[in-house]
């Protein structure tokens, strides 16, 4: 059986769309049919791909308008009737066909506060922690920073605020830090201004896309905006704060 | 091979690449939103119909100022403006109002099919400017957590409401006499109204953050644990249970009204 797929081809400068046909065997991932394509009709074919496994977050796209991991997206799940359409992340620029350079996401990772653990608990300088402490934070951990949840993210994709806002990726890199139990650093200014938490309107697009299924927005996005509202919205933890003259931070 | 110019990148309001039917959902919210909004409008202002024998229809719940016998405090305050139209539920309607629209679920829902921001994931939105929750109005969202305080005080006075549902006047009895014990559909009815809240209400993001989310060791308070952990398997369902909850009080005013105004039976089970 044959498959139409229709590819983005060129650069920032400008492309189009190409439509190619190749053969499809039961069992094969959007990947397959585009390795094949590259085999067959376009050697200089620019996708990104390393381990074909859902593990190394590199070969992100658009697969008929949803940002998927073309190598977890089974041609039986598309509808082969119409030819499938592939595109780069619209979140990034695009270096060439199916290739963003999402360098932008490894600047703003370097400028988010470090891990800083407290003292050592043991003379032999590790710590202790129980497992239901640190929970919540191993689902954080499952992420690939495949930048799916980056790219379908209407503040970054639709208004470009890449300036005023960091994206749910590292909201979820900034939650497992703050969550973390043995963490002693605030970053809790830093989430509302800097990381601009504020302009996430709950859509829940992140949670949807992500290819680990980590719930993005319940997990660890609206826990952020709880923490971030104990701080600077609830008046009366404000209050308790004025009153009492401190600004200690509850780990 | 084939070749399809792209043109512009950027393109109009609703424009988007997806293949499946995007609208279907945002647009069955506003429906069914929309139809709760309108209902609940139309009868927070009838004033009348709102109880029918031992039962109280949770959109007058606590009846505050009022003519039936459920009134905590006698009859239409003095100091309520004239030129306004009375009804008890404008004293309560505020609070379970504000609550679902601070609601971090319904503010999802609503900002995608109320104000298309956008109308679904990957789908391009009508306006270029963005400000999200960073600035008023909608930085009052932050507050949530004082409507769910209020909200939970509402779940009691629901429970008190089915409590009082299972008491009714005996045939040829008064109004102020002795009652005896008895269950209709009513009484189920509202008690599922409870329930529903209550999954609902403990489902809540805020009450989550505030029975133990806010710290990052729980482990040295077994209960805290329990009970983030009981909070969390409600939140898991929290957009299941808003619906539920929606449905059923709309639901629960419609039965109580319609057994009011003679239309329904009330069938008495026990």
């Amino acid at each position: 059986m044959k498959a139409d797929f229709q590819i983005w081809r060129g650069d920032a400068s400008g492309g189009k769309l190409v439509t190619y046909s190749t053969e499809i065997a039961e069992g094969m991932v959007v990947l397959d049919a585009v390795h094949q394509i590259q085999a067959e009709h376009a050697n200089d074919l620019a996708v990104r791909w390393n381990c074909k496994a859902g593990k190394c977050g590199s070969c992100s796209a658009e697969i008929n308008g949803i940002p998927k991991l073309m190598c977890m997206t089974r041609l039986n799940e598309l509808p082969l009737n119409k030819p499938v359409l592939l595109l780069p992340m619209k979140a990034f620029p695009l270096i060439k066909d199916l290739v963003t350079d999402v360098s932008w996401n490894f600047r703003v990772k370097k400028k988010i506060k470090k891990f800083t653990p407290r003292a050592a608990d043991a003379a032999d300088g590790t710590w202790r922690i129980f497992q239901q402490d640190i929970d919540r934070v191993q689902e954080f951990r499952k992420c690939i920073e495949c930048f799916l949840c980056q790219d379908v993210c209407h503040v970054l994709r639709e208004h470009q605020l890449h300036d005023a806002f960091i994206g749910p990726r590292f909201l979820v890199h900034v939650a497992a830090l703050e969550m973390h139990p043995l963490d002693t650093e605030d970053r809790l200014e830093d989430v509302k201004k800097a990381n601009g938490i504020g302009y996430c309107n709950i859509t829940k697009c992140c949670t949807t896309v992500c290819p680990e299924e980590i719930t993005i927005t319940d997990n660890a996005i609206i826990p952020l905006k709880e923490r971030v509202a104990d701080r600077f919205y609830d008046p009366l933890k404000m209050l308790f704060r004025f009153l009492f003259r401190s600004k200690k931070i509850i780990k | 091979m084939a070749e399809i110019h792209l043109t512009d990148n950027r393109r109009g309001f609703g424009y988007t690449n997806r293949k499946d039917a995007w609208w279907v959902r945002p647009l069955v919210i506003f429906v069914c939103l929309s139809i709760f909004l309108i209902y609940v409008t139309w009868a927070a202002f009838q004033g009348r119909h709102y109880t029918f024998g031992p039962y109280l229809s949770p959109l007058y719940s606590p009846e505050l100022f009022g003519d039936s016998s459920h009134s905590w405090f006698g009859n239409k305050p003095g100091w309520w403006p004239r030129q306004f139209p009375w009804s008890p539920a404008l004293l309560i309607l505020w609070a379970p109002g504000l609550f679902r629209l601070t609601c971090y679920y319904y503010r999802g829902a609503y900002y995608k099919s109320f104000w298309a921001d956008p109308p679904a994931c990957t789908v391009t939105e009508p306006r270029k400017k963005y400000w999200g929750e960073n600035s008023f109005p909608l930085i009052v969202q932050n507050i949530h957590r004082y409507f769910l305080y209020i909200a939970l005080f509402f779940l009691l006075f629901l429970l008190y409401d089915v409590w009082k549902a299972l008491w009714f006047i005996p045939p040829g009895g008064t109004n102020t006499g002795e009652r005896s014990f008895g269950i209709g559909v009513g009484t189920i009815v509202l008690a599922i109204n409870v329930v529903f809240l209550t999954g609902y209400t403990f489902g809540c993001h805020s009450l989550r953050h505030l029975v133990g989310g806010y710290l990052n060791r729980i482990s040295g308070a077994p209960l805290r644990a329990r009970t983030y952990r009981c909070v969390s398997c409600f939140n898991r369902k929290h957009m299941l249970w808003a619906w539920m909850s929606l449905f059923w009080v709309m639901f629960s005013d419609i039965y109580i009204r319609l057994c009011s105004m003679g239309v329904w039976h009330d069938w008495r089970i026990l």
